[in-house]
């Protein structure tokens, strides 16, 4: 049990925790999160709003180390080598009040032939505004598997900066499969930045899901390198934006070794006045390496907008069902 | 027999400068199915997106009728609201729609009990397919019975059934003309494009298409018989579709191995 951990009982002491627990609790269910499993004792735990800690439980095997700093925290979460995390390890981040600023310094570090599924809920209710910075350093080791899925809820007014900023790293062998998903509320601003680097034999898959109203801007900058020998890559990008919405999405994907085998999938929709841009990016520096991709930018796709029509929905149903699905 | 709940009349379409529909003549009656015949290309298709009013396909010429309304001007939901659907060809994938939320789109009331049947019906059990999405993951012949399911779902007053049956296993084809047969017991009209013998032979009426004309109506066995056996003189003529139908050569041997020879036969 680490520092941090064992510091739970006491935080439990601060006045306003209860409070702002609580908080903390109904902004997780607005993220689409469910607040008894943050309570449950065989689930990790880790809670932070601002710049407080105000959970953090361990399992055996998972380990949380949080320190705050003056607008954050800086977090280092480890599942020990070999070690399958049977339920999935609750993350909680948010701002409740209607201005601040959270940046997260988190290091992920997944042992080797260990197993883990991880919930991050972003959740900022009330913003007005608001930043949230995430920095994270993920280490997937040889043959272990990651798959991290975040979930954001951002409020109704547009005012969140959002910068989720990641560097992985895939062993050989490994698998990181993860879920960007901001489709709730309004986006604000995000700009989603991940780079990761897949070694031998290992998968990385990445899927992103933005909708955006209003004047939001999404930016989506994903840079996949298989360096390994049948390394395997994908994003998966679907954003959708209507009104004055903005989106521009950046995919490089870079087949660097044998039998590197990547693929880029793109689909934005656009209604109304909204903009959306994509530039995938393909490089090769190997023979026997390939990379392929496709988008789709625009209107929704006809022959599913007639299907659905020919059910008796209208255009407006249709494409919103459509959209839905989409980033779903 | 009643009314046709279905009448076209001298309907023209033209498409990319090629004339795909050159005068369709048919009727279609409720409680009835009845099996459109033809070549590929030769129309059937298009008749079928030109009912449903999709884009691309309004009629240069003619009429449809539906239960005695011109539908000219009519969107693809003002038709489908008037009890028109279509289940395509190829039907279309849907990322993140559950199958069984997209069988009910066209339900007037929800009725969760209506989609688990309408699935069984079509050899898709609810519990295993409900929650999947329609999308990629579908195999062809599995995506063709969802969207059975959901023009059955529907109850329609018209459907119209574009090869639902190609693709699908052997096994599964007597469960698909049994759905056919009692979506025209509850009183639809059924407008089925078809190669399948099996299908056509549950079948009240057929129809064959030649070149973007009706060329023969009549019983389904009759008319099944005569494309398999003897629905061959344009072929003779004229060598495999696209033919160019601005050329007076195709269209004169049109008119003389088609019709003509079916009058005399008749």
């Amino acid at each position: 049990m680490t520092v941090a951990a064992e510091r739970k009982h006491a935080l439990g002491q601060r006045p306003g925790w209860a409070e702002e627990m609580a908080a903390m609790l109904d902004a997780y269910q607005q993220a689409g999160g469910d607040p008894s499993a943050l309570q449950r004792p065989e689930i990790a735990t880790l809670v932070v709003s601002a710049n407080q800690v105000l959970a953090a439980h361990e399992i055996p095997g998972v380990h949380f180390e949080a320190e705050p700093l003056e607008h954050g925290v800086q977090a280092r979460i480890r599942v020990d080598p070999g070690v399958k995390v049977e339920r999935p390890v609750h993350l909680c981040f948010g701002v409740i009040p209607a201005e601040g600023i959270q940046e997260i310094l988190a290091e992920y570090e997944i042992g080797d032939g260990a197993e883990a599924q991880f919930l991050a809920h972003c959740s900022f209710p009330n913003a007005i505004k608001v930043q949230h910075r995430m920095q994270a350093r993920m280490h997937i080791g040889k043959n272990a598997r990651l798959t991290y899925t975040e979930e954001h809820y951002h409020g109704q007014s547009g005012g969140v900066e959002v910068l989720p900023h990641a560097e992985v790293i895939v062993e050989d062998g490994g698998r990181f499969l993860t879920t960007f998903s901001l489709t709730r509320g309004r986006v604000g601003r995000l700009e989603l930045d991940y780079v990761v680097d897949v070694g031998a034999g290992a998968v990385a898959e990445l899927t992103t899901k933005a909708y955006g109203t209003g004047d939001d801007r999404v930016t989506v900058k994903e840079t996949v390198r298989l360096n390994g020998e049948k390394a395997r890559g994908l994003t998966r990008t679907r954003v959708a934006v209507r009104d004055s919405a903005h989106s521009s999405v950046f995919t490089t994907m870079e087949g660097n070794a044998p039998d590197a085998r990547g693929h880029m999938d793109c689909t934005e929709v656009v209604r109304d006045a909204a903009l959306a841009t994509n530039t995938p990016v393909v490089v090769v520096r190997n023979d026997q390496a390939q990379v392929t991709h496709e988008a789709a930018i625009g209107t929704v796709n006809r022959k599913e907008l007639e299907s659905l029509l020919a059910r008796g929905l209208d255009e407006d149903e249709a494409v919103d069902l459509i959209i839905r699905g989409m980033i779903r | 027999m009643t009314t046709p709940l279905l009448k076209i009349e001298d309907l023209w379409l033209k498409r990319n400068g090629r004339e795909i529909l050159r005068g369709v003549n048919l009727e279609v009656y409720p409680g009835q199915v009845h099996v459109l015949l033809g070549l590929n290309g030769s129309g059937k298709s298009s008749l079928a997106y030109a009912i449903m009013g999709c884009e691309g396909y309004t009629p240069d010429s003619g009429r449809i009728l539906f239960d005695g309304r011109d539908l000219a001007g009519l969107s693809i939901t003002e038709r489908a609201r008037l009890g028109i659907t279509l289940a395509w060809q190829e039907p279309a994938r849907f990322e993140g729609i559950p199958i069984g939320k997209y069988v009910s789109l066209g339900q007037k009331q929800p009725d969760r009990e209506q989609v688990i049947a309408a699935l069984e019906a079509v050899s898709l059990p609810a519990k295993y397919y409900g929650y999947r999405p329609a999308d990629k993951t579908l195999s062809g012949g599995e995506r063709k019975r969802v969207e059975l399911a959901a023009v059955y779902v529907m109850r329609p007053r018209l459907a119209i059934l574009d090869e639902p049956d190609s693709g699908i296993d052997v096994l599964s084809i007597g469960d698909i003309a049994m759905l056919i047969r009692r979506m025209a017991l509850q009183g639809s009209a059924v407008l089925l494009i078809t190669h399948r013998d099996e299908i056509v032979e549950t079948a009240d009426t057929a129809s064959l298409m030649c070149a973007g004309a009706v060329i023969f109506t009549g019983g389904a066995i009759e008319a099944r018989r005569y494309f398999a056996t003897r629905c061959m003189p344009h072929l003779e003529t004229l060598g495999a579709q696209p033919w160019d139908l601005s050329k007076p050569e195709v269209q004169a041997a049109l008119a003389s191995n088609g019709d003509q020879r079916l009058q005399k036969d008749s």
